[in-house]
């Protein structure tokens, strides 16, 4: 049973990201993106982390990704344009990155000792996960908070109509 | 069958997928051209990451593996927020989304 | 007996003046400007007091020589070992006396004489900076404290001939006479370098000790370092070939001029060549040298001061001259007589600046002498220590300069036949002083006044009573006796060559320099009040000769062909022509064409495309990636090479 959730979620999210590659109209991009953390949250939840799993879809799937899909409608982004890149980009990125997965898979590959996931391993119970949060962890946790609320004067402040230079030459 | 069924997958395929997810993450930013898909990229790249930590949290039966990935995912929310600020911003600025065309950075 | 002395405070008090008043001190009232202005040397001038007490009489407060050291070394490295180390002894003693008593007077007169002017605070934080370096360079227990005075009087004497820096003479004046003083300290300092190099210490008493220890050590590198000193001393002390800033240097406020370029700076030479007597006296060529220099300086510049009519002029090559006496005191190896000859030049010579200060205060600033005249009437009291001051500095008794005149005169006819060469031109020297002093003194106070009718201005109390305390010290001050002043002093000094000499011969000597004196008062006296037509027929019958005066020697200008022009040129030419424009100008251009080339070459890389640096970035990763995964040591192994780790 395992086996199968995980060969379904991993082959979405492979595909959902390759997918977020191939569109070239960003809602699509959103979507697809949407496919791959569902399908996350979906591997979380066979690794054992329940309370991840359910925040990924919330916070992620959720939250993060309708704020995208709001700011592409917002700005109503259209197709992408054709436009002349950067040569050294597709010749130097393009190695680079299968370079890394090439090294990285040699490594995890032949690595000793990785164990195998089943559901009997246990699963990590949210209260294990918040005992240690809320108690070792608490004045990092709060200090959280002030990141978001900061986070969100910054993102006020920036998007805020009539603001900079930028907006006077936009707006003439 | 049944072996099919209970066979243990092992920890090595979820860093795979991991790994795989995060180098198309950065072909992703390398490739598009639209200043949002490259941004989603980005929170691709991100969890990638998210999900080799959960693997590594399991392997080890560690908590802290599990609280950092929520941590990310705090300072992701964080940054999405304000990078999308930013894209609003710079959209206003110069009324353009391509990526090539926001070359600033060149005198 | 051996108690305890605050000789730090003597320097550090008028620092804390100079501090106070150059920081705070423009915006400060004038009252209190002036108190902590007079409070630094006052308070300077007591512990001094304190201190010699031994000199008057009473029991001393210390053994001397009194050695204060600061428990923190200066210099530490190597072989140099350097401490703040305050030494007090007879001969600073005595030029402590002078520096800070004949100082706090001129203090004191500069209250009333620079009493309108705008710079009041500016002026006595200078004046007590400039007495914080003197007493620092007076005390200074190695060579190189005494060269951070030394550096620092040249400093402070820079500020003051400047000080008035609005006029264009005034501050070349002070640039002139800080660039011929830095001229002089190379010398110096090349001395500074070889005397550690050869004695490896830089204390007075050490070098002392290891020279005393080996009477045969004699000339050879001692005769190099020696000269290199008295290069050093010709700078500050103005004495040949360099003291052509001196007479520029009375563009400064005249109580400057009585100070530095009178009374203590300028005897700073005298002091140094003294506290390094050791030396010169096995350096003989040397000591030879200074002998010659300071007869030669002393006639030449009296010989210039004869046709010079601005009246502090007169008096500045009035002081060269008196200086070349005290050279040649030290060049004969009689030193306490030079340094008497500085004690009472200090005195009269101060006066006579002050003096002539009072005159140009009384006339408007006017400083031209064929515009005064019959200022007697107006001024008795200046006119009363005018006098006396011009007696003392012509070696008429019993005024104090006849005394110290007459011990040096006296030491050089003793020293050997050279000596009787020298002796004859210090007693021509008398001559000419007496022609030049009482001509001024003619021009100034006597005959009818000359000129447009000036407003007069009454000279104010503050100017007054230093007047009056230096005219009573002119008369009084060669009292004390060389004998007297020379056995205290041989403690330090050695004692006063008497080696073929009598009562009668000295006797005799002074004899004459007195009747010179009294026939160089004479001849002026008919010249300048009986027949005032006399020197201007004078002048027109030897036309060549007062040419040659007035325009002294020449040697400014001559300075100006020989050094200034060919340095001018060879700077204009051949360093900014072909050196920097032909060869530093094309290697700027080679390199700036390198660095473009190359930065145009780099510069594709700053493409300013987003994408491009990301894909940079990701390639920089796999490589880190490879760096750490791959294990290197056991690849290179396979080919052979063998780095840290992997050959053990």
């Amino acid at each position: 049973m395992h086996l199968i959730l995980f060969f379904i979620f991993a082959g979405c999210a492979l595909a959902g990201a390759v997918n977020l590659l191939l569109q070239s109209h960003p809602i699509n991009s959103a979507l697809s993106l949407i496919v791959v953390m569902i399908s996350l949250a979906v591997l979380y939840l066979l690794l054992g982390a329940e309370f991840l799993a359910i925040a990924q879809i919330i916070v992620y799937a959720g939250a993060v990704m309708v704020l995208f899909t709001f700011v592409v409608m917002l700005l109503n982004a259209g197709r992408e344009e054709r436009t002349r890149g950067s040569r050294a980009a597709l010749a130097l990125g393009f190695p680079a990155a299968v370079a890394i997965v090439a090294i990285i898979a040699t490594v995890i590959l032949r690595a000793q000792g990785l164990s195998t996931a089943g559901v009997q391993q246990g699963i990590t119970s949210t209260a294990e996960l918040s005992r240690v949060l809320f108690h070792g962890l608490l004045l990092p946790f709060e200090i959280t908070s002030v990141l978001i609320l900061i986070a969100i004067l910054g993102a006020v402040a920036l998007a805020r109509q009539g603001n900079g230079d930028g907006e006077r030459k936009a707006g003439k | 069958m049944n072996s099919f069924l209970t066979h243990p997958i092992p920890v090595s395929w979820y860093l795979l997928v991991s790994a795989v997810l995060f180098a198309l993450g950065v072909i992703g930013f390398l490739v598009k051209r639209n200043l949002i898909t490259v941004f989603m990229s980005i929170e691709l790249m991100l969890n990638a990451v998210n999900l080799s930590f959960v693997a590594f949290a399991h392997q080890w039966h560690a908590v802290k593996g599990q609280i950092f990935v929520f941590f990310v995912m705090v300072v992701a929310a964080a940054e999405a927020a304000v990078g999308l600020a930013i894209i609003i911003a710079v959209f206003r600025a110069r009324n353009t989304l391509a990526v090539d065309r926001i070359n600033l950075m060149k005198l | 007996m051996n108690g305890s002395l605050h000789l730090w405070l003597i320097p550090l008090l008028p620092f804390a003046g100079f501090l106070f008043n150059g920081i705070v001190g423009g915006k400060l009232p004038k009252w209190l400007v002036t108190l902590v202005g007079l409070a630094a040397p006052l308070g300077a001038f007591l512990v001094v007091l304190s201190a010699a007490r031994g000199l008057i009489g009473f029991a001393p407060a210390v053994a001397l020589p009194y050695v204060e050291t600061c428990p923190q070394p200066w210099i530490s490295a190597g072989i140099v070992h350097v401490n703040f180390s305050l030494v007090l002894d007879q001969l600073s003693t005595v030029m402590l006396l002078i520096v800070t008593g004949v100082g706090f007077l001129i203090h004191v007169y500069s209250v009333g004489y620079m009493n309108d002017d705008a710079g009041f605070a500016r002026y006595f934080s200078y004046l007590n900076l400039f007495l914080f370096f003197m007493t620092t360079l007076v005390l200074a227990g190695n060579v190189l404290l005494m060269f951070v005075g030394w550096e620092g009087v040249g400093l402070a004497s820079y500020l003051l001939i400047g000080f008035w820096f609005h006029k264009d003479s005034a501050s070349n004046a002070g640039i002139k006479a800080f660039i011929v003083n830095r001229i002089g300290d190379f010398g110096f300092l090349i001395g500074i370098f070889l005397l550690l190099a050869n004695f490896g210490t830089l204390t007075f008493s050490q070098i002392g000790a290891k020279l005393n220890a080996d009477p045969t050590w004699q000339g050879g590198i001692l005769n190099i370092i020696a000269l290199c000193l008295l290069f050093g001393a010709t700078g500050k002390s103005a004495q040949l070939p360099l003291y052509i800033w001196l007479p520029d240097a009375m563009e400064g406020p005249t109580p400057v001029s009585a100070l530095i370029h009178a009374a203590t700076m300028v005897t700073a030479g005298v002091y140094m060549i003294s506290r390094t007597h050791v030396l010169f006296n096995h350096a003989p060529f040397a000591l030879g040298t200074v002998a010659v220099i300071g007869a030669a300086t002393c006639f030449f510049a009296a010989t210039m001061g004869l046709a010079q009519n601005d009246i502090k002029r007169v008096l500045a090559y009035s002081t060269i001259s008196q200086l070349g006496y005290m050279f040649l005191g030290c060049g004969v190896a009689a030193y306490s007589a030079a340094i008497f000859h500085l004690m009472s030049h200090a005195f009269f010579k101060a006066l006579l600046f002050l003096g002539a200060g009072a005159v140009i205060h009384a006339m408007g600033g006017e400083q031209d002498m064929r515009k005064m005249g019959g200022l007697w009437k107006k001024m008795p009291v200046t006119f009363a220590c005018m006098t006396a001051a011009v007696m003392a500095i012509c070696g008429i008794p019993p005024f104090s300069g006849f005394f110290s005149k007459d011990a040096i005169l006296y030491a050089a006819y003793l020293h050997g036949t050279e000596g009787k060469i020298l002796w004859g031109v210090g007693v021509v020297t008398a001559l000419i002083t007496a022609l030049y002093m009482f001509r001024l003194w003619y021009m100034t106070f006597l005959g009818s006044p000359r000129g447009e009718e000036h407003h007069h201005h009454p000279t104010p109390l503050s100017m007054q009573v230093p007047i009056i305390i230096l005219g009573i010290l002119s008369l009084c001050g060669g009292w004390v006796g060389i004998g007297r002043f020379g056995r205290y002093l041989g403690h330090t000094v050695g004692p006063m060559p008497t080696q073929g000499g009598s009562l009668r011969l000295e006797l005799i000597l002074s004899g004459i320099a007195v009747f010179l004196a009294f026939e160089g008062w004479m001849i002026i006296d008919k010249y300048y009040r009986r027949n005032p037509e006399r020197p201007a027929q004078l002048v027109a019958r030897l036309p060549g000769a007062y040419k040659l005066l007035f325009n002294k020697y020449y040697v400014d200008e001559m300075y100006g062909a020989t050094f200034v022009k060919p340095l001018l040129l060879g700077s204009r030419y051949v360093l900014d022509w072909f050196v920097d424009k032909a060869i530093l100008g094309s290697a700027a251009w080679l390199l700036a064409g390198i660095a473009t080339m190359s930065g145009g070459i780099l510069q594709r890389w700053q493409s300013g495309n987003i994408r491009s640096y990301a894909a940079w970035l990701a390639a920089a990763a796999a490589a880190v990636l490879l760096f750490v995964v791959v294990p290197w040591a056991t690849v290179l192994a396979g080919f052979g090479i063998h780095i840290g780790m992997a050959g053990h």
